[in-house]
């Protein structure tokens, strides 16, 4: 397991709160981590210094196997580096169809000139099938993205990163307003993901990140509090201060 | 000059008892010298008409010096009118008219020397006449046309004078005679100094009298005379106008013209050839020169002077400018006063200038903060703002039609601005707004469209043409310091009318129950709700109280411009480029790209006087180059709020 | 562009086949066939497809990449000046020359020059030519400047303020402000551009002064027809596909298509910039059969109006476009024109070229609250229904 991507001693304050402080985590490849922490702990923060949206006060960013810095990168040079990122809320392109949902996620040339004169391939057919078939939406490809339940959404932006073909995949919240069911085929989504890619998945609900099975990141007031099995954080004093001893 | 200084001297000291004399009696003596008045002799005939004290003694020079006074047979002397045949006579002592035949009268006409005399003499009474508003017209009138002898009977005039303006007004008068016309050079040269502390309009025309000049050229440059400089043509003078001066001089022969050419061409064609150029080769000007060089050749036309010649003629003369004063010394004073003045200008104009872009930028702010308040806190552009001025300043209207006192209806019209305004703001929230919010662009279309609406409907209740909003007369006029630098009350009294609007809505949002629930529901809604605030309720009175100023700033800025339909179309761009410059939701924002847009606009103007549209233009392109290094604007929010 | 691409879009099919019979009608209606339909009225429709057009490219700037932009009638306008400065420079010297010819000794190449500075330039005072007509002589660079500057101008604004990432409506107050400065730059007499006299004459065409106007008007019609059935097609052809998925996808969440790894910032100005300079080529054709340009038709309103038939038509499909420009510009000609019965009220009298604004303001407030996808929606209800 190579590490692909390091974040370094990162900090970023806003109007003087210092939503991160001295951050620094490493995520090999290919590798499940789970980051949990509680509300205001910069765990959004953390991924949109990632991606490109904030850009920290200081720290570095290094990214794969060439080691090139992603600070000064746009979202879409980032995403492009193999970055793919699925919001808290899912946001896809409800007037459009899963196939078109998932045709614009497909890892192929980004530029106008290249879209505009796109032609679709039998290739790209297939993998959409693929991906349709992985997330279980291989029925509704014809449908709006608008027509789907809350939990195809969410499945659908996990098949949108997966069309992109990332190395590493960034999760937001994805078990939040699901149903048992629908829970564990996440997980078992996320797992199969993993297997040949990074995955970093945030998550709130301690079920969802035990049923993961993975290395867990405890984030508490920008910086990393304890990192491990689920087992060995939760049993940690600090750990247990910072989600109970606020109370 | 010294029998004018007995003049007044006598004038000065006229006793009472010489009033009882009458002016017939006093001119019988003298009628010859009156009938057939010369520059010398009248002289005699003023001294004693001036030492008489006698009051008609002003209008009879008067008409006197305006040919209107005729002798009778008997040797009277009469003030007449010619009407017919006969003259309507009006005695000089007792101003009673008759009617006569003009046989046997005959006119006094004194030539133009004379009546210089006169005329100096009549501006020695003026000057000293009882009545002040006779004296302050003869003062104004020397300034108008000021002359050498005014001068003498202007400061005699200076130590007898009772007010205090005038008399002040008198001394500067003076001055400026003295530095044009005074006798002995060091006078000129003092009363010159003493101008380059005056900035009036008047001091720097005496100044700049005194530098005139005039172009003159010479094979070598003169010593003997003032010359200002030297000019060297083609850089201080065109090649052509140095040369027409030459011409002016007879010192070379004149150019020929592209029209002279063509016509000595058209006129001398022979056998469809002129020389040997055939015409149709004669569109071209090296063959038409061709051609009429060879007609000069044969002597037909005069020769032609071609630029070689012209610069050749040039070369062998200096061109010069020298002044029209003779005087080095004067000169050269003359000119360090007049630098000293324009510094002083320079610093005076800046200040004028930035008392303008304050009130311009007071305006902007009064006709942006309300979009700003509804922008900021609801995330609404309002583009019917504009026609809420309008409104407001149509309100002011029409209590003008009702209460004809101005103070009263000023007083009255801006609550009752603010309250229409605030009626039709919080029906446009209810109606429509409400039902549009999270779609802002299409608030932005649904707003232009009541924008349209209201327009029109203005247009037809009122008409197209501008509707006066007669501001009080207390606000007429203006606060002068000097020449250069006022300001007129009414763009004082807006400035403190947007100084109260800016501590007024500060106390608002900051202080005040409503003012915390206002930024409650900006920051958070959902928040604010659960608290039992009523987002509704809140944006009503927030999108109300934006119109209501928007109503109010239309009464201010109507008082100061035209009322028309289409006086809100003209400040709604502005308001929108002072709300988006300054900072979203934030009233020091505002205040911030108010005063950066007004100065930038009246900066622009100043560098480009001739063209307020272009001053407009850049100032837009500024704008929006402005945009690309602070998309937020001057005062922009940060962190994660600014983020969506 | 091929025939597949078409046979994939049977509603541009459709539209491409009602527009045809559209002007087979007006040709048999005009002078050419029976001679019902007047001159002006054929320029009026002539008109009206140039005003469809741009409405067109506003729908796919506005309603399919959702920006909404207040500026494309000033690249309508610069496309009405670019081409109006050929054909007033041609006109006028065609009549210069015409009048030099009298002379006995041919003019020079100055004098010609000068004479025509003057015709054009005399109105406000001048009779030197701007640096800006440097190629009015020639039809084929005016014509290249129809495309070029407003494209160029499109590409440099929407560089700076899609990179500096001026959205929602702080962009369309960007971009009207970008049309005020144009608008009052060339209100100015020294613009070059006759101030606020504008250009006109522009509907007499240099070599064809003796072609009767009807037959000009009706080239112009075709012409016309031609640039909306082209535009139509190449707009069809850019929003479908999966270009049409990601300027859509844009308009409905911008950072979203960013994370995807789409650089937004070079479609919003693809899209910007050939909207711009379809604009162009709609005015390009528009002003010829008005016959006169001037600032004030570039003014904000201008293409705030162009927004309301947008709108009012239905955005996000192209033919909602064409109708709204058509059904908004020919209603208002009638209103405002005087073809609109008055109503009387007893104690008022409604007289329509009083009250259509007050009509169009109220019914587009209507429009936007309670049909927000315009009379094209009316499509799309009739088209479900039988399902």
């Amino acid at each position: 397991m190579s590490t692909l991507l390091e974040v370094d001693g990162v900090s970023v304050s806003f109007d003087g709160f210092r939503a991160i402080n001295n951050l620094s985590i490493q995520i090999g490849e290919p590798e499940l981590r789970a980051v949990i922490g509680p509300n205001g702990a910069g765990k959004t923060t953390f991924m949109d210094i990632i991606t490109g949206k904030t850009k920290p006060d200081e720290g570095r960013v290094t990214w794969g196997d060439r080691n090139i810095s992603l600070l000064g990168m746009s979202e879409s040079e980032i995403a492009m580096e193999g970055i793919g990122r699925k919001f808290q809320k899912p946001t896809v392109f409800e007037d459009q169809t899963v196939r078109e949902n998932l045709a614009m996620a497909l890892h192929n040339p980004r530029g106008p000139f290249a879209v505009l004169f796109y032609k679709k391939t039998q290739e790209g057919a297939k993998r959409i099938k693929e991906i349709a078939t992985e997330i279980g939406l291989s029925d509704s490809l014809t449908r709006r993205a608008g027509e789907l339940s809350h939990g195809q959404k969410q499945w659908l932006e996990i098949g949108m990163l997966l069309a992109q073909d990332p190395r590493l995949l960034l999760v937001d919240e994805p078990a939040a307003g699901m149903t048992t069911a629908e829970r564990e085929l996440t997980t078992d989504l996320l797992k199969r993901a993993a297997k040949t890619r990074a995955v970093v998945v945030v998550e709130h609900d301690m079920e969802f990140v035990r049923r993961l099975d993975c290395k867990v990141t405890v984030l508490h007031e920008g910086s990393v509090l304890a990192e491990g099995s689920l087992d060995h954080v939760t049993a940690d004093q600090t750990v247990i201060d910072v989600y109970l001893g606020r109370q | 000059m010294p029998r004018v200084l007995i003049l007044l001297a006598l004038l000065l000291g006229f006793s009472p008892a010489a009033q009882a004399q009458e002016l017939q009696t006093l001119l019988q003596p003298h009628a010859q010298e009156v009938a057939k008045p010369g520059r010398r002799t009248v002289g005699t005939v003023l001294d004693d008409l001036a030492s008489s004290g006698i009051p008609q003694v002003a209008t009879f020079l008067e008409e006197w010096q305006d040919k209107s006074v005729w002798q009778s047979p008997e040797g009277l002397f009469f003030i007449a009118d010619e009407d017919g045949d006969n003259l309507i006579l009006t005695d000089i002592d007792s101003g009673v008219e008759t009617t006569a035949p003009s046989d046997g009268f005959t006119q006094l006409k004194p030539n133009g020397g004379v009546r210089r005399v006169i005329g100096t003499a009549l501006v020695q009474f003026q000057l000293m006449d009882p009545d002040l508003n006779r004296r302050t017209t003869a003062v104004a009138s020397i300034a108008r046309r000021p002359e050498a002898s005014q001068l003498a009977p202007l400061l005699g005039s200076i130590d007898g004078e009772e007010d205090p303006t005038l008399k002040a007004r008198k001394i500067q008068l003076a001055n400026f005679l003295s530095a044009s016309f005074a006798e002995e050079p060091t006078d000129r040269i003092a009363a010159i100094s003493s101008l380059s502390t005056d900035v009036s309009v008047e001091a720097r025309a005496v100044l700049n009298q005194i530098l005139t000049t005039r172009p003159a050229l010479a094979e070598e440059l003169p010593t003997d005379v003032n010359v200002a400089r030297v000019l060297n043509p083609g850089e201080d003078m065109s090649l052509d106008a140095a040369y027409e001066l030459l011409v002016a001089d007879d010192l070379a022969a004149p150019r020929t013209d592209a029209d002279t050419i063509k016509a000595a061409l058209a006129s001398n064609i022979i056998n469809g050839r002129v020389g040997d150029v055939p015409v149709a080769q004669l569109g071209t000007t090296a063959n038409r020169n061709r051609a009429y060089a060879q007609l000069a050749h044969s002597g037909t036309v005069p020769p032609l002077v071609t630029d070689t010649d012209r610069d050749a003629a040039l070369a062998k003369f200096t061109f010069f400018e020298i002044y029209d004063e003779a005087d080095t010394a004067i000169t050269d004073a003359a000119t360090t006063a007049l630098a000293s003045v324009e510094t002083r200008v320079a610093v005076g104009q800046s200040a004028d200038l930035a008392l303008d872009a304050l009130s311009l930028a007071s305006i902007y702010f009064l006709a942006a903060i309300g979009l700003a308040i509804t922008f900021g806190v609801m995330g609404v552009i309002n583009m019917a703002h504009g026609e809420f001025i309008m409104m407001g300043a149509y309100t002011g209207y029409v209590v003008q039609l009702f209460i004809p006192s101005y103070t009263a209806s000023i007083i009255i019209a801006l609550p009752l601005a603010f309250a229409v305004t605030f009626a039709a703001g919080v029906a446009m929230e209810r109606l429509v707004i409400r039902h549009l919010y999270h779609r802002p662009l299409e608030t932005l279309l649904a707003t232009f469209g009541i924008s349209i609406a209201l327009q029109q409907l203005a247009k037809n209740i009122f008409g197209t043409q501008a509707r006066p909003l007669t501001s009080p007369a207390w606000l007429d006029g203006a606060w002068v310091f000097n020449d250069v630098v006022q300001i007129s009350y009414i763009r004082i009294a807006i400035f403190v009318l947007a100084v109260i609007f800016l501590f007024l809505i500060l106390f608002v949002l900051k202080r005040t129950r409503l003012g915390l629930e206002v930024r409650a529901v900006t920051q958070n809604p959902g928040m604010a709700a659960s608290m039992g605030i009523n987002p509704d309720r809140i944006n009503m009175l927030t999108f109300g109280l934006g119109s209501g100023i928007a109503g109010i700033a239309g009464v201010a800025i109507g008082l100061y411009a035209k009322v028309t339909s289409e006086m809100g179309a003209d400040y709604i761009v502005q308001s929108f480029m002072t709300v988006v410059v300054g900072g979203v939701g934030n009233v020091w924002g505002t205040l911030a790209g108010a005063s950066l847009i007004g100065f930038l606009q009246k900066g622009i103007e100043w560098l480009n006087p001739s063209n307020t549209l272009a001053a407009q233009t850049y100032m837009i392109l500024f704008i929006i180059l402005f945009i690309q290094f602070r998309p937020k604007g001057i005062v922009a929010l940060k962190g994660r709020a600014a983020a969506d | 562009m091929n025939k597949s691409f078409l046979m994939r879009n049977p509603s541009t099919l459709w539209f491409l086949l009602g527009l045809s019979l559209f002007t087979i009608v007006v040709t048999i209606l005009s002078d050419a066939g029976l001679g019902v339909m007047s001159t002006s009225f054929v320029k009026t429709l002539g008109k009206t497809l140039c005003l469809c057009l741009i409405a067109v490219a506003m729908d796919v700037v506005w309603g399919y990449c959702g920006i909404l932009s207040l500026g494309h009638f000033a690249f309508f306008g610069i496309g009405g000046y670019a081409v109006g400065m050929w054909l007033m420079y041609a006109r006028t010297e065609g009549i210069v020359l015409d009048s030099l010819a009298t002379q006995t000794i041919p003019p020079t190449a100055q004098e010609v020059t000068d004479a025509i500075g003057n015709q054009i330039f005399g109105v406000v005072g001048s009779s030197e030519f701007p640096m800006i007509w440097a190629f009015s002589d020639s039809l084929f660079l005016q014509l290249l400047m129809v495309v070029l500057v407003p494209g160029l101008l499109a590409l440099v604004f929407g560089w700076l303020a899609f990179r500096s990432r001026v959205t929602g409506v702080y962009l369309s107050i960007l971009t009207q402000a970008m049309t005020l400065a144009l608008s009052l730059y060339l209100f100015q007499n020294d613009s070059g551009l006759r101030g606020n006299n504008g250009l006109s004459g522009l509907q007499n065409i240099p070599g064809f002064e003796n072609t009767p106007q009807s037959t000009i008007s009706l080239a112009f019609f075709y012409a016309s027809a031609s640039a909306v059935a082209l535009g139509y097609v190449l707009f069809a052809w850019v929003t479908s596909g999966k270009m049409g998925s990601v300027i859509k996808a844009i308009r409905d969440n911008e950072s979203r298509v960013r994370f995807l790894g789409y650089h937004v910032e070079s479609y919003k100005l693809f899209v910007f910039t050939i909207t711009a300079v379809v604009a162009a080529i709609a005015g390009a054709l528009y002003y010829p059969q008005a016959g006169i340009i001037n600032p004030a038709e570039i003014a904000p309103i201008a293409s705030i109006y162009l927004a309301v038939w947008v709108a009012i038509g239905g955005r996000g499909r192209l033919y909602g476009a064409v109708i709204g420009a058509a059904f908004v510009s020919l209603l208002s000609s009638w209103f405002t024109g005087g073809g609109a019965p008055a109503i009387p009220l007893g104690f008022y009298t409604i007289q329509w070229t009083d009250w259509w604004l007050v009509l169009l303001g109220l019914s587009f407030v209507a429009v936007t609250l309670y049909a927000p996808k315009g009379i094209g929606g009316l499509f799309d209800y009739l088209v479900r229904k039988p399902s």
